[in-house]
């Protein structure tokens, strides 16, 4: 039995917005009955180029339907270029988060969301973008690049948790892992864990770590880092870029940044943003 | 706590209140060991040799040919392995694409250790090609093993005649009776299997109790492991009339609704209704909201992506296998449980399709 959040259960017996918009201004559709999940998803701007309406109708389990009543309720007077930032993470996270087997269907959610908003603005639809990997679920290398990423994904556990890709016959399990080291692999600093340091070693190597390790991925999301100074154990630094505008940088501070730093330089080091 | 209607035996069932009673006095009075020098431990010792009867009676064995083991999972192992090991020669196993995971992961790990395994098809109705098992069998073979009875659908396979003509060749027969046992009527020695696995809590005993039952002869010596079972075997025509009655109702009721598996040849207890164009977690939440306890393919199966081995093994589509529900009932169920099931179901599936893209699409092309 899953444990989903109250919140989950809520937009799973009592779902918002279910239906089809006739004259709608983006629709995106997701999924496949053969996948197991499926999501068509509606939207309708107003005069402010606002999302006045949005409704959905998914073919899943309750934390797919649970998604997508979350997204629908997100949406709606949002911008499109606001509703383009919505993550995955975002709509888990409105729900009080999901089982992290149940991952993928936030993400259905985002994919939808995005293909609508594509739809709207008359974007080409893509082509299969990438490689096929998972030839059970259809996944291509570039989902898989996208969810190692965006989401720090390190395991192929945590791959078919996000985008399932892995989940059926297995026999992509190796060039998944392949993916999964290209990115890891690249960006690992070369020095590891020192046993003792001196105060200049170490704030040498948390400069090394912030430069090659957590800057390259905080850019992808146009962040930066800045290391402004070390006090003993206590790193102060400054977010830069979209980070310091970001609602969510508290927590990629305290769940990325911080348990990097305790991973390449000491187990000790504790984060803190100043102003 | 709300009421419960509980449908899913197959997964497992209530300990029978008379096999508690039965049970009680060997976790406080008579907690001796019956190996022991004493008295006190000679007593348990009898009470071992009764249930061991009682086993060996519900199947048509002799007591001394039944093993206790701790579960249906470890019947099923020291089966295979036994016969493996007691034809080191032999390196062909043979069993069914529907098999319950015991086995299914057993012969796959087996098949990555030298061991070539032959996993014999079933067509759309579940039934065995057993032209196709005949085909597979040579002089390397060591064990066919098939199931008696599937747990997901039901479905029984002939195991009588299959196992005189594997036996007929010299090859070892097992069959994982667990689904079976005690819900159709099985005679070990009419039948002739070499080896069935058989286990408690399918059957109203606690968990943590199982059986083997070895003929006598084969070529296999056991180990013992101590335990207690009391079961009878029951007479299952008020279940299998509950079980038509909801089968019967609910495919009258919902549209696009469809059994999984042979109805003429399947357990008494239990139905697999693939209900289309919905997925089967969600019906199964919803049923949980009015204290409905079924399943969604096999409980050993779940939080795996892909629906359930055996409706894929059967060809069922996708369409279907997703939203597929089994109800398994037993002698505790009541015909006003079966009524509610029947009033509740219904709107949940019709709920659940109003949400569903496909739905629509479905009906009008």
């Amino acid at each position: 039995m899953w444990e989903y959040t109250d919140k989950v259960k809520d937009h799973f017996l009592n779902p918002r917005n279910v239906g089809v918009i006739e004259d709608a201004d983006g629709v995106g559709e997701v999924g496949s009955i053969a996948c197991g999940d499926a999501l068509t998803f509606y939207f309708k701007l107003d005069e402010n180029g606002k999302i006045k309406d949005a409704t959905f109708q998914t073919f899943g389990c309750a934390s797919a339907i649970a998604s997508s009543s979350a997204l629908t309720e997100m949406v709606k007077g949002m911008t499109l270029e606001e509703a383009k930032k919505i993550t995955n993470e975002d709509i888990a996270a409105y729900l009080g988060g999901l089982p992290k087997e149940k991952m993928h269907c936030s993400v259905m959610g985002r994919d939808a969301l995005e293909k609508a908003i594509g739809c709207y603005l008359d974007e080409p639809e893509k082509e299969v973008d990438g490689e096929i990997v998972c030839e059970c679920f259809g996944v291509t290398d570039r989902e898989i690049e996208r969810v190692v990423r965006e989401n720090h994904v390190s395991t192929i556990e945590g791959v078919t948790d996000y985008v399932k890709a892995g989940g059926g016959c297995g026999n992509c399990h190796d060039r998944i892992q392949e993916i999964i080291d290209g990115i890891m692999g690249k960006e690992r600093p070369v020095q590891k864990k020192v046993p003792t340091l001196t105060n200049l070693q170490k704030i040498k190597l948390i400069e090394e770590s912030i430069e090659r390790e957590i800057n390259p991925t905080l850019k992808k999301d146009a962040g930066r880092l800045d290391l402004i100074d070390v006090d003993g154990n206590r790193v102060l630094v400054r977010m830069g870029g979209s980070c310091a505008a970001c609602a969510k940088s508290p927590v990629t501070l305290k769940h990325y940044v911080e348990s990097k730093l305790r991973e390449l330089v000491s187990p000790e080091i504790v984060v803190e943003e100043v102003q | 706590m709300m009421n419960v209607i509980y449908v899913d035996n197959n997964a497992t069932t209530m300990v029978a209140p008379e096999v508690l009673e039965a049970m009680m006095p060997y976790f406080s009075t008579y907690y001796g060991n019956p190996s022991s020098m004493h008295s006190f431990g000679g007593d348990v010792a009898g009470a071992i040799k009764t249930a061991r009867e009682n086993v060996a009676n519900l199947i048509g064995a002799a007591p001394g040919e039944i093993v206790f083991t701790s579960c249906g999972t470890e019947s099923d192992g020291t089966a295979i392995r036994a016969a493996i090991e007691s034809y080191p020669d032999k390196k062909h196993i043979v069993t069914s694409r529907v098999e319950h995971p015991a086995i299914k992961n057993l012969y796959e790990s087996l098949s990555k250790k030298g061991y070539r395994a032959t996993f014999v098809p079933v067509d759309g109705s579940g039934r065995l090609d057993i032209d196709y098992l005949y085909n597979s069998l040579s002089e390397d073979t060591a064990i066919v093993s098939l199931m008696w009875g599937n747990n997901e659908t039901g479905v029984l396979f002939p195991i009588e005649e299959i196992s005189g003509e594997v036996k007929s060749r010299g090859i070892l027969f097992h069959t994982d009776a667990v689904q079976a046992v005690g819900k159709i009527s099985i005679n070990v020695t009419e039948s002739g299997v070499d080896m069935l696995s058989l286990s408690g809590h399918k059957l109203h005993a606690p968990k943590g109790i199982g059986a083997l039952y070895i003929r006598k002869g084969t070529k296999f010596s056991p180990f013992m492991i101590g335990g207690h079972q009391e079961s009878g075997r029951r007479g299952y025509d008020a279940v299998s009339r509950l079980r038509d009655k909801l089968e019967h109702a609910l495919l009258e009721k919902v549209p696009n609704a469809i059994v999984n598996g042979d109805p003429t040849s399947r357990l008494p207890n239990t139905t697999s209704i693939a209900f289309e164009y919905v997925e089967g977690e969600a019906i199964l939440l919803m049923m949980n909201e009015h204290g409905i306890c079924a399943s969604s393919g096999s409980a050993c199966t779940s939080g795996s992506l892909e629906p359930s081995h055996v409706l894929r093994a059967m060809g069922v589509p996708f369409t279907a296998a997703h939203g597929s529900i089994r109800f398994s009932l037993s002698r505790y169920n009541t015909e006003d449980e079966i009524n509610v099931i029947l009033q509740e179901l219904p709107p949940i599936i019709e709920r659940l399709r109003e949400l569903s893209p496909f739905w629509k699409e479905a009906m009008e092309g």
